[in-house]
């Protein structure tokens, strides 16, 4: 039991990363793709769009950041001083962003806030992908504390992959927009959408390149044998969702274009996730080495059970609720 | 060698974790007791039917709705600050401390998030009973998260229901650890506090109406449940402080010290009106003092003796000039409210209320108090638990975070700033949604009417405009 606990645990946090990558995500790219519009009555549709869900969503964040602290505290005590910098201007954009739904809804001009909103979601996004970097690439660690400098994070590797989740918010928002809205804003998302769905796939072909070509533990981790077996569909999968949201976009199709983009956000998460694991901390700390005491886990496990589940059914009743499209000119009739 | 890089890594950690909760909890100390509020109204609407419940409702949901997002954005930097700033705690603390904010999150925060949509945004979506609820389960979430974040904070005032080993707590009991001996006093005195603020904004922008002569049938209602409110739990929060004082003498005897500015343990305590403490030279400067004083109330007798700061050593003594004026600073603003609830009562009885003008001026003014109270007595209570972070296990130096003191600077630096941005202009908004009054367009939001961002836009449009 004490063997399978941090097992557990990191199965829940990685629910809650991806919840929140995915959730969060769309709505960042929406704020992405603010610059791209041309008219106010538009942007108050994109914005009308997520109201109602951005801040259940970003709540996710705050599950995976105070689960790590409560399932793994040594990584948790490692991982936030080792990523300080972007961390800490990733919260500065998010508390820029989450003030502007309301700002902007009362505010007279609301110019100023399209651009905090757009630039503030565009940080945010780039900040997430560069602490994804950071932690993939590894961190220095020394008698269980972080032992680096303050810009270890910084490499062409972490901006790359900053690059590249903030291309992924753009499909996701992009593709939501194709959801959720009609007309003139649904033709630009479907446009801007295919664009953005080559370039996550160049991003992800050249992550999957670089990572096992620069760490050994990656390339042997895919390419040694029997893991290759089991491994070597994942590409060839990742490419049929691909095709299947392009489909989806040439077709006019409402949701199989955002479904496609969660696939590939999850195809590629699994991907790291085959990369790191066992670690935590790559290379130094597995998740049994970062585990919190099994009564921590525990007593937050007897929680968890009851709760995820309610909180599932509520987030979803709340999706429903708020379902279908935005009309042009109107938010939620 | 020192040179004036050579910042306090220490030092700068816990400014720029003070400010930034200093800033947070202003939010959730007027959002718990404005939810309430809110549930309170839609309840009577529901009940009643009158509309000015329904105005009020709608007014408030909005100032609720800024006020929150305000809330939520500066707690989720808190939420990660533990570990970019104070990750030795988070090793040492994390077992304990980690699942009670957990529970945090899962109980409360999705819980606030998702109904707030509902309560915004719901308009005619969702039945009237579902709206009512909405408002009831976001007092609840605001509430249960007040719950398990102070389970949290007294545990590191009072650790109690663990045990530790090489230098990490380990949990046993988790009951003793969630009800550890300073959290039912902390909650009730914090609770409390979080309904006086809300109840004195309510107050304030109920007397600024009745003396513009505006919106005079929904001012007089604020007005009246107001000073319902204000006159039994002004009074009472006296009780629960003066409860939670002799809790923390109990379990904190250097913190109650130094509150006091009392350095002398063999000598009964003087109560000090005005006193500068002296920390180098051990004694008080300048003291006007109630003789005995602090050993009345203490001990519930004038020659009664209580620990002193001198009976720790100077390292292990709090920060005594901060500790000891943020005390008399809550203290004056206790009384205030004391007074004026009792004072407002007392018009209200003899039907003068709404007629008294030099009373509803000063009400007017007193939006403020609340909040000056809350910060006030929350560096009472944690710079007064200095040196330690938690209590007796971990030292606030031994705490923090092995990252540069040039990080820390920088982004305190844009901390400042941004805060400073964000909050004077969401303040700038509250301010003019409150001087439109519940019957303006405001008044719509959470009603019937169209699209909830329209109506808003309409509502901040004819804020500025006035």
């Amino acid at each position: 039991m004490e063997d399978l606990l941090p097992l557990i645990w990191a199965v829940i946090l990685g629910i809650a990363v991806a919840m929140y990558v995915i959730l969060d995500g769309f709505d960042l790219g929406v704020g992405i793709l603010f610059p791209f519009t041309d008219t106010n009555r538009q942007r108050d549709q994109m914005m009308a769009s997520i109201k109602p869900f951005w801040d259940g969503n970003e709540t996710w964040l705050v599950l995976g950041g105070g689960g790590l602290l409560v399932a793994f505290p040594r990584a948790y005590s490692v991982i936030m001083p080792a990523l300080y910098l972007p961390l800490i201007l990733m919260l500065l954009a998010l508390v820029f962003r989450g003030v502007t739904f309301e700002f902007r809804t009362v505010a007279r001009r609301t110019r100023r806030w399209d651009v905090v909103f757009a630039a503030s979601s565009t940080l945010a996004a780039f900040c997430q992908g560069i602490v994804l970097g950071g932690f993939v690439q590894g961190i220095k660690v020394v008698n269980g504390a972080f032992a680096g400098g303050a810009f270890d994070w910084a490499t062409p590797f972490a901006a790359l992959c900053g690059l590249g989740v903030t291309a992924g918010y753009a499909l996701l928002g992009a593709t939501w927009l194709v959801m959720k809205t009609e007309g003139e804003i649904a033709n630009r998302s479907r446009r801007q959408a295919r664009v953005l769905l080559a370039a996550v796939l160049v991003f992800m072909a050249i992550v999957s390149l670089w990572t096992p070509l620069a760490f050994e533990r990656i390339a042997a981790r895919w390419f040694s044998y029997p893991n290759i077996l089991f491994l070597w569909p994942v590409p060839i999968v990742t490419l049929l969702v691909a095709y299947a949201g392009w489909r989806g976009l040439q077709q006019n199709s409402a949701s199989l274009p955002f479904l496609a983009a969660i696939g590939l956000f999850l195809l590629g998460y699994a991907g790291l996730a085959v990369s790191t694991f066992p670690y935590l901390v790559p290379p130094a700390l597995t998740i049994w080495q970062a585990a919190a005491a099994p009564a921590s886990q525990i007593f937050m496990l007897m929680g968890t059970l009851v709760l995820l589940p309610v909180i599932l059914g509520y987030t979803c009743f709340v999706y429903w609720l708020f379902r279908g499209k935005v009309r042009e000119g109107e938010s939620y009739h | 060698m020192s040179t004036p890089m050579d910042l306090d890594p220490v030092l700068l950690a816990r400014s720029q974790f003070a400010f930034t909760i200093a800033f947070h909890i202003i939010f959730p100390s007027f959002t718990i007791g404005l939810a309430a509020y809110l549930a309170t109204l839609e309840i009577l609407w529901g009940w009643t039917g009158a509309e000015p419940y329904k105005r009020l409702a709608g007014f408030w949901t909005k100032i609720f709705a800024v006020s929150f997002a305000m809330g939520v954005v500066s707690g989720v930097v808190l939420s990660y600050q533990l570990g970019t700033n104070w990750s030795r705690f988070s090793l040492v603390a994390g077992n304990i401390v980690g699942p009670l904010a957990g529970y945090e999150v899962l109980a409360a925060f999705f819980l606030e998030a998702t109904f707030l949509s509902i309560m915004l945004f719901g308009g005619e979506r969702v039945p009237r009973w579902l709206h009512v609820f909405s408002a009831i389960a976001v007092a609840v979430g605001t509430t249960m998260s007040a719950f398990w974040i102070l389970a949290a904070n007294s545990w590191m005032h009072t650790p109690a229901g663990h045990e530790m080993r090489e230098g990490i707590a380990y949990p046993h009991d988790w009951i003793a650890i969630i009800f550890n001996p300073s959290f039912p006093y902390r909650f009730a005195h914090m609770l409390n506090a979080s309904f006086l603020t809300a109840g004195f904004v309510v107050l304030a922008v109920g007397a600024r109406h009745l003396l513009a002569g505006r919106h005079v049938e929904e001012a007089r209602t604020m007005t009246r449940m107001a000073i319902a409110l204000l006159v039994v739990l002004a009074p009472l929060q006296l009780l629960l402080g003066d409860q939670h004082g002799l809790n923390t003498l109990k379990h904190q005897p250097t913190k109650i010290a130094a509150m006091e500015g009392h350095w002398d343990g063999s000598q009964p305590g003087d109560f000090h009106i005005f006193a500068w403490p002296d920390q180098k030279g051990e004694r008080n400067l300048y003291a006007i003092s109630i003789p005995r004083g602090s050993s009345l109330v203490l001990t519930h007798d004038p020659n009664g003796l209580f620990p002193g700061l001198n009976d720790v050593p100077a390292q292990d003594r709090p920060p005594v000039t901060m500790v000891f004026f943020a005390f008399r600073i809550m203290l004056a603003i206790g009384g205030f409210m004391i007074l004026a609830a009792l004072c407002g009562a007392w018009l209200l009885w003899r039907g003068q209320l709404f007629d008294t003008r030099w009373y509803l001026h000063i009400a007017a003014q007193s939006w403020w108090t609340g909040f000056v109270a809350v910060i006030a007595g929350w560096v009472v209570t944690e710079s007064g638990r200095q040196p330690w972070t938690v209590q007796g296990i971990l030292r606030t130096a031994d705490a923090v975070s092995p990252v540069p003191a040039a990080s820390v600077a920088v982004t305190f630096a844009l901390f400042v700033i941004v805060y400073g941005i964000v909050f004077s202009i969401g303040i700038y908004y509250i301010n003019r949604l409150i001087a439109t009054g519940p019957g303006g367009a405001a008044a719509e939001l959470g009603g019937e009417i169209g699209p909830p961002l329209a109506s808003a836009r309409v509502a901040g449009h004819q804020a500025l405009s006035q």
